[in-house]
């Protein structure tokens, strides 16, 4: 694996983070400190018999998740996990965000939460494929799954001016990978929260954090895989990569109050029938030009 | 190297051991999951990082997908009325224990041959041509055929869905 990683990207990975994580829970509901604090202090909610073991599990592994995922995302130059199959690594933990959500609304012995869990279920089912096949564009340009290697690949030509349709669609799966703003059907106010209804205090905090680092690090793969990682002028590597992944959070956070919620099943219709066929005619394009 | 080995190894044995222990259906969907990732994780050790990887990618999708629909057929459809995960004891003890020992018995006394050559330098390339290998346009233009199909069907049965009835047309 990476034996030459340095080790200050260890360091750097946890605050880059973080502090992407707190920017965004500011933008999202005011200063995010006093929530913490409130959250910290709060009181756990319990339900009738609820499955606190898995409950737990799936708020922790949401986090988790994020976390790993972004670990193959290079802060400038070097990742903090450089595996040659880092494409298909994102892909995979971005999936364990499935179980977390179900985990979690299926363990409180409630309505809401486990219609929630079930919404998400089904939306994952309809914005996975899609998704897939934008990864898999981004893999065949770059002849790769090293995510190093598709910033490499963009130094002539950023892959977003050419593979557009890939990077819309993943910016659409982003939102529903980090069930966001017009996504956030199985967190839905007509059921309560969904998912989150019963939670409260600590379990809400990890829930809530591990939402938000899922936010930051679909935006943040966006950038090596689509917009040339750090490359740009005067800013060193990481300032570009800094500066195109607050950019792409800030597309994300603005779509939450410029789009109305989707509903699951118009959005499965949709995904299907017109996604994965654009994406597709994208893959057949860039597959030509590359062969 | 050797410690994450048995590490992983016991965990996926004893997750697996859990599967038949646990007396709820998610509990037991998850169990048999953390099996499968832990096998994932041997995979890593192998160097096998491709199927490693795809192996935590496929198993998590399914799991989710088999819990939805085992605990959409059951008595209780939440699944959180506590339940025994084995049917037919003393019957499936005998079974499984005579398979394991033949499954035993068999790695024990085969005579395992000795290894030729080396690991490839990209093993994920290498897994790639062994599968498909002078048939990569035939299982190229299959997959885009299986495609097709599951969008065609899915296409079919959403304009079917249970708030569309009454809007009267088709997609």
């Amino acid at each position: 694996m990476a034996d030459d990683t340095p080790l200050w990207t260890l360091a750097a990975y946890p605050v880059v983070l973080g502090a992407f994580v707190l920017a965004t829970a500011a933008f999202d509901g005011g200063s995010p400190l006093p929530r913490l604090a409130r959250l910290l202090v709060g009181q756990r909610r319990r339900t009738l018999l609820p499955d606190v073991l898995l409950m737990r599990i799936g708020a922790i592994s949401l986090l988790t998740a994020a976390v790993l995922a972004g670990a193959v995302l290079p802060l400038g130059e070097v990742a903090l996990l450089d595996l040659d199959v880092g494409v298909v690594w994102f892909n995979a933990m971005e999936v364990c965000a499935w179980g977390a959500l179900w985990l979690t609304g299926w363990s409180a012995n409630s309505v809401y939460p486990l219609v929630g869990g079930y919404r998400f279920v089904s939306q994952g089912l309809a914005y996975e494929l899609p998704h897939m096949f934008a990864l898999i564009t981004v893999a065949v340009g770059a002849g790769s799954l090293r995510v190093a290697d598709a910033v490499q690949a963009q130094q002539g030509l950023w892959f977003v001016v050419w593979m557009p349709v890939a990077f819309v669609v993943y910016l659409v799966s982003a939102l529903a990978m980090a069930f966001w703003g017009p996504m956030s059907q199985p967190l839905g106010p007509d059921i309560a929260g969904g998912v989150t209804a019963e939670l409260a205090g600590a379990d809400r905090l990890v829930f809530q954090a591990g939402r938000y680092a899922l936010l930051v690090v679909a935006a943040g793969a966006a950038v090596p895989l689509f917009l040339g990682g750090g490359a740009g002028p005067l800013l060193p590597a990481w300032g570009w990569v800094a500066v195109k992944t607050a950019a792409v959070l800030g597309v994300l956070l603005w779509a939450r109050h410029r789009f109305p919620a989707i509903r699951m099943d118009r959005f499965m219709q949709v995904s299907w029938v017109v996604l994965i066929p654009l994406v597709l005619v994208q893959l057949l394009v860039v597959s030509i030009v590359v062969m | 190297m050797d410690v994450a080995f048995w590490v992983l190894a016991v965990v996926a044995a004893a997750a697996g051991v859990a599967v038949f222990v646990v007396d709820s259906m998610a509990r037991a969907t998850f169990a048999l999951l953390a099996s499968l990732l832990a096998v994932g994780g041997i995979f890593l050790l192998l160097d096998l990082h491709y199927l490693g990887v795809l192996i935590v990618l496929m198993m998590v999708m399914e799991m989710l997908v088999m819990a939805v629909f085992m605990i959409m057929y059951m008595m209780n459809p939440a699944g959180l009325m506590p339940m025994t995960m084995v049917h037919n004891h003393r019957g499936a003890i005998v079974i499984a224990g005579a398979v394991f020992v033949l499954l035993a018995a068999g790695a024990l006394l085969t005579p395992w041959p000795h290894r030729r050559g080396a690991p490839p330098a990209d093993p994920t390339h290498a897994l790639g041509l062994s599968i498909m290998g002078p048939k990569m346009l035939v299982m190229m233009v299959i997959g885009v055929a299986i495609l097709a199909t599951m969008i065609a069907t899915v296409v079919l049965a959403t304009h079917r869905g249970r708030y569309d009835a009454d809007r009267g047309h088709g997609s």
